[in-house]
C-alpha cells in the first residue's frame, strides 16, 4: 500500500461510504481514523497504513475537495505533534489502541508537562519526584509553561524516579490523568495580558504504572523523540511574499504615508528584505525535504523568525507613534491557540518576545547549531557524573 | 515556485571546477600573482574558460556556447568566489557577454564564448543596474574620453565602451591606453581608460544592454559572495578547532560558537538568496524584485563573514601571509560592486511600493 493513485482511489470510495455532508464530524473522523487514512504511516489498526509519510497530502487533498471535516491540529497540535510519535515508539500495544484514537480526533486533548520553575533550558534538572508504591507511581512537583493544559484530558509528564544517579539517568516518562486528584491547573498571565499557558501543581498524584512509557530511568531518552518532532512541527508551509509579520507593517506604511519617516524606510527595507530571504531559506528548506535531502537548516530557521518578529513588531509599534503608545486590550484571555500576527502592533511586539524562548531559546539554539552543525566543541560539562540530588540548584 | 536547490549536473560542474581550483588556484598562487606585474590568472582562465568552455555557459548553443543558465554560472561563481580567483569571468562571462546578448552581436559574442577573447564593459564597477553610466565622445567616427573604475580592463582584449550618441562600441583594446590603479581587491583589478581617438564598432544601445549587463551582474555577484562567505565560515571554524588558548580548542568558548552559529545562519540565508536571483534570472520571472533582495543582503554578510574570519583567527589574519585579507579585499569591493546594498534597497523601495517618506 505504497501508491498514490491506489490511495487516491481509497480515499475516494471512504468518502462515498461517509459523505461528509451528511455523515457526523465526530463519526466520519472516528471512521477516517479505523480506514487508515488519519495519518497514513502509522501502522494499520493505528490510523494508518504504513504508507510513506508523503502520501499523506494525497489523503488530504481529496478530503479538503470534498469539504470533509478536519481535526483541529491547533487546538490538539501538542497530542498530534509530540505525544503521538512518542506513544507511536515507545508505548505497548494496549497503550497505543487507547490512546492514539481519541487524539486524533481531538476527543481527547493532550498537553505536555515538561518544563519547571528550575528547569527550562536545562530541563534534565528537572525535580518533579515520581515514587512507587507497589503498582503505582505518587507524584509530587510544579510544572509550568503547559500550553492547553486546562483544555487537556491527559498529559506526557517526566518525572525524576532516581535522584541517586547523574540527572538524565533518572528520569522516567507517564502519562498523565488530567482528571486525577492531585492535578490543579492554574492560569498562567503573560506579558501580553492573556494567559494561553499554565501553571500545573502536582501533590501526591497517583499513576498506575500501566501508563508508564518506556523503561524506568529511561524518561530522557524517550522524550528526545518528542522534542525531535516538535522540531520537525516548524515551518512545514510554503509561505506568499510579506506572508509573516513584515505583511502587516508593510501595509500599514503604505496607507499612512504621514507616519513615515527616513529612519524608519532605511530600517523597514533592510527587514523587509530579510524577510523575503527568510521566507526563501524556508522555502529552499521545504524543498530540500521534499526531495529527501534534509540538511541541517532547519536548526536555524527558529532562530532567525524569531529575531525578525522581534526587529519588525518592534519597528511597527514605532511607526505607529502615537498610536503606539496605546495597546488593545488588557483583559485576561484564555485563547485556545497562539495567533502571533492577530490582535494589534504592541500585542505583537509583547508576544514575539517569547519567541525567542520557547521551544528552545536562542542561546541553547546556538549552542545547538555550534555543536551539532559545525562540530565545534561541547561545553565543559560540570553536572555529567553528578548524582542529581548533589547539583547545586 | 522558485527552484532553490543544485541539480545533480549543477553539482557535478561545482565538483569539476572546485578541483581545477584546488589543483591550480591554492592562496598562495593568488597572493604571490597579486605581488607580480600580472595579477590575473592567466593559464587558470585558459582552463576554466576554454578547456571546461565555462565561458560561454551564458552563451546560445548556435553562437558557440553552452546554452546552460544562469543557475550554472551562479555555481561556477560560487566556487570562484571560494577561491578568491583572480579569472575575468564575472566581467568577461557574464557582464560583457550579457550586454552582447542584449545588442545580439553573434560574432564578438562567440569569441567572448570561446574564452580566447576577453571582454569587458567600461563602465565603472560601482555602478548598479539602475544607475546612470559615463560615456565618451564620439567624434567623427572616433571615441575621445576617460572612463574610471574598469574591473579587469588589465587583461581584456575588447572593450564595449558607452558613448554620448547612446550606443554601445566595441573597441579593440590596444586601441585604447590602460591605466591600471592600485585597487583595494588585489584579485580584481582596477584600470582607468583613455580614449584617444580610438575606433569602434556600434554594437547597440547602451541603456538596454547596461541594464541588462549589471542586473546579471549583480544577481550573480551574490553567488561569488556566497562563495566568499562560506570560505570563511569554514575555514574559520577548521582555525577554531585546532587552535588552544586557555588549554582549549578556541572554538569551545561559548561567546566564539554564537558568533560563528550566528554566522553560519546568515550564509545559510544567504545561499538560500543566492539561488534565488540565478533562478529569477534564468526564468526571468520576478526577477528585478528577487535581484535586488539578494544583493541588498548579500554584501553585507560577506563582508562579515570575512571580517569574523579575521578577528577570530587573532594575530594570524593580520598578516600578509594568511589568505583572509585576499578574501575581505574581494568582499569588501563586492559590497560595492554593482551597486551597494543602500542602492539596492532604494531600488526596492519603488519595486514593493514602501516609498520614501
Amino acid at each position: 500500500m505504497t501508491d498514490a493513485r491506489e490511495l487516491r482511489g481509497r480515499t475516494r470510495e471512504f468518502l462515498a461510504q461517509h459523505p461528509p455532508a451528511s455523515t457526523d464530524r465526530l463519526d466520519f473522523l472516528r471512521a477516517r481514523f479505523d480506514a487508515g487514512l488519519a495519518w497514513v504511516h502509522y501502522p494499520e489498526g493505528l490510523g494508518g497504513l504504513g504508507a510513506p509519510r508523503s502520501l499523506q497530502g494525497v489523503v488530504d487533498a481529496e478530503l479538503a475537495a470534498a469539504g470533509a471535516p478536519d481535526n483541529d491540529p491547533r487546538r490538539i497540535g501538542i497530542g498530534l505533534g509530540m505525544a503521538a510519535p512518542t506513544i507511536l515508539a515507545y508505548g505497548t500495544e494496549e497503550q497505543k489502541r487507547r490512546f492514539l484514537r481519541p487524539l486524533w480526533t481531538g476527543e481527547e486533548v493532550w498537553c505536555q508537562l515538561f518544563s519547571e520553575p528550575g528547569a527550562g533550558s536545562d530541563l534534565a534538572a528537572l525535580g518533579t519526584r515520581a515514587v512507587r508504591e507497589g503498582d503505582t507511581w505518587v507524584v509530587n512537583g510544579q510544572k509550568v509553561w503547559t500550553s492547553s493544559a486546562h483544555l487537556a484530558r491527559w498529559a506526557i509528564l517526566i518525572a525524576r524516579t532516581d535522584p541517586d544517579v547523574p540527572k538524565h539517568q533518572g528520569i522516567t516518562y507517564f502519562v498523565c490523568d488530567m482528571t486525577d486528584p492531585g492535578v490543579e491547573v492554574r492560569p498562567l498571565r503573560q506579558i501580553t495580558g492573556e494567559a494561553e499557558f499554565n501553571e500545573v501543581f502536582l501533590t501526591g498524584v497517583r499513576i498506575p504504572d500501566s501508563r508508564r512509557l518506556g523503561a524506568v530511568g529511561d524518561g530522557w531518552r524517550v522524550a528526545q523523540t518528542t522534542l525531535n518532532n516538535e522540531r520537525v512541527a516548524i515551518g512545514g508551509m510554503a509561505q506568499p511574499r510579506e506572508g509573516g509579520m513584515i505583511g502587516p507593517v508593510a501595509k500599514t506604511w503604505r496607507e499612512r504615508p504621514e507616519l513615515r519617516t527616513h529612519d524608519l524606510h532605511q530600517r523597514l527595507l533592510t527587514l523587509w528584505v530579510e524577510a523575503e530571504v527568510a521566507r526563501f531559506t524556508g522555502e529552499r528548506l521545504r524543498q530540500q525535504l521534499a526531495a529527501g535531502q534534509p540538511g541541517p537548516e532547519g536548526a536555524g530557521m527558529k532562530l532567525a523568525f524569531a529575531r525578525l518578529n522581534q526587529e519588525i513588531s518592534g519597528l511597527e509599534v514605532e511607526l505607529r507613534g502615537e498610536e503606539g503608545l496605546l495597546y488593545d486590550d488588557w483583559t485576561l484571555r484564555r485563547p485556545e491557540h497562539v495567533d502571533f500576527t492577530g490582535r494589534d502592533a504592541g500585542y505583537r511586539y509583547l508576544r514575539s518576545k517569547g519567541n525567542s524562548i520557547e521551544g528552545g531559546t536562542s542561546e541553547v539554539l546556538l549552542n545547538i547549531v555550534a555543536e551539532r552543525v559545525l562540530g565545534l566543541p561541547a561545553e565543559p560539562r560540570t553536572d555529567k557524573d553528578v548524582a542529581w540530588k548533589d547539583l547545586a540548584r | 515556485m522558485t527552484d532553490l536547490l543544485y541539480s545533480e549536473e549543477e553539482e557535478a560542474l561545482r565538483a569539476a571546477v572546485r578541483d581545477l581550483l584546488t589543483d591550480h588556484c591554492p592562496p598562495a598562487g593568488v597572493l604571490a600573482r597579486t605581488e607580480s606585474d600580472a595579477p590575473h590568472g592567466r593559464a587558470l582562465w585558459k582552463s576554466l574558460a576554454e578547456d571546461m568552455g565555462l565561458a560561454g555557459l551564458l552563451v546560445p548553443e548556435e553562437q558557440g556556447g553552452q546554452g546552460a543558465s544562469h543557475r550554472e554560472a551562479a555555481v561556477v561563481l560560487e566556487e570562484l568566489g571560494r577561491a578568491v580567483a583572480p579569472v575575468p569571468y564575472l566581467t568577461s562571462a557574464v557582464v560583457a557577454t550579457e550586454a552582447l546578448l542584449a545588442c545580439g552581436d553573434g560574432e564578438l559574442l562567440s569569441r567572448l564564448a570561446s574564452g580566447r577573447t576577453i571582454g569587458a564593459l567600461a563602465v565603472g564597477l560601482h555602478t548598479g543596474p539602475a544607475t546612470g553610466v559615463e560615456t565618451v565622445r564620439l567624434e567623427n567616427g572616433t571615441l575621445h574620453g576617460e572612463l574610471t573604475g574598469i574591473a579587469d580592463a588589465a587583461v581584456a582584449d575588447v572593450l564595449l565602451v558607452p558613448a554620448d550618441d547612446g550606443g554601445l562600441y566595441a573597441v579593440a583594446a590596444d586601441a585604447v591606453t590602460v591605466l591600471p590603479r592600485i585597487s583595494l581587491d588585489l584579485t580584481r583589478p582596477l584600470a582607468t581608460v583613455r580614449l584617444a581617438g580610438a575606433p569602434g564598432r556600434r554594437v547597440g544601445d547602451t541603456e538596454p544592454a547596461v541594464r541588462r549587463a549589471l542586473r546579471a551582474a549583480a544577481g550573480l555577484l551574490a553567488s561569488e559572495q556566497l562563495g566568499v562567505a562560506d570560505w570563511a565560515l569554514a575555514e574559520t571554524v577548521r582555525y577554531l578547532k585546532e587552535r588552544k588558548q586557555f588549554n582549549r580548542p578556541v572554538g569551545g568558548f561559548q561567546a566564539l560558537k554564537h558568533r560563528l552559529a550566528r554566522l553560519w545562519l546568515e550564509v545559510v540565508h544567504l545561499r538560500a538568496a543566492a539561488r534565488a536571483a540565478a533562478d529569477a534570472l534564468s526564468t526571468g520571472q520576478d526577477t528585478d524584485v528577487t535581484v535586488a533582495v539578494a544583493q541588498a543582503y548579500a554584501a553585507p554578510v560577506a563582508v562579515r563573514a570575512t571580517e569574523e574570519a579575521l578577528q577570530l583567527h587573532g594575530g594570524i589574519g593580520m598578516t600578509w601571509e594568511h589568505p583572509v585579507h585576499l578574501y575581505l579585499k574581494r568582499a569588501k569591493a563586492d559590497s560595492i560592486a554593482y551597486g551597494t546594498a543602500g542602492a539596492h534597497r532604494e531600488a526596492l523601495s519603488a519595486l514593493v511600493d514602501l516609498q520614501a517618506p
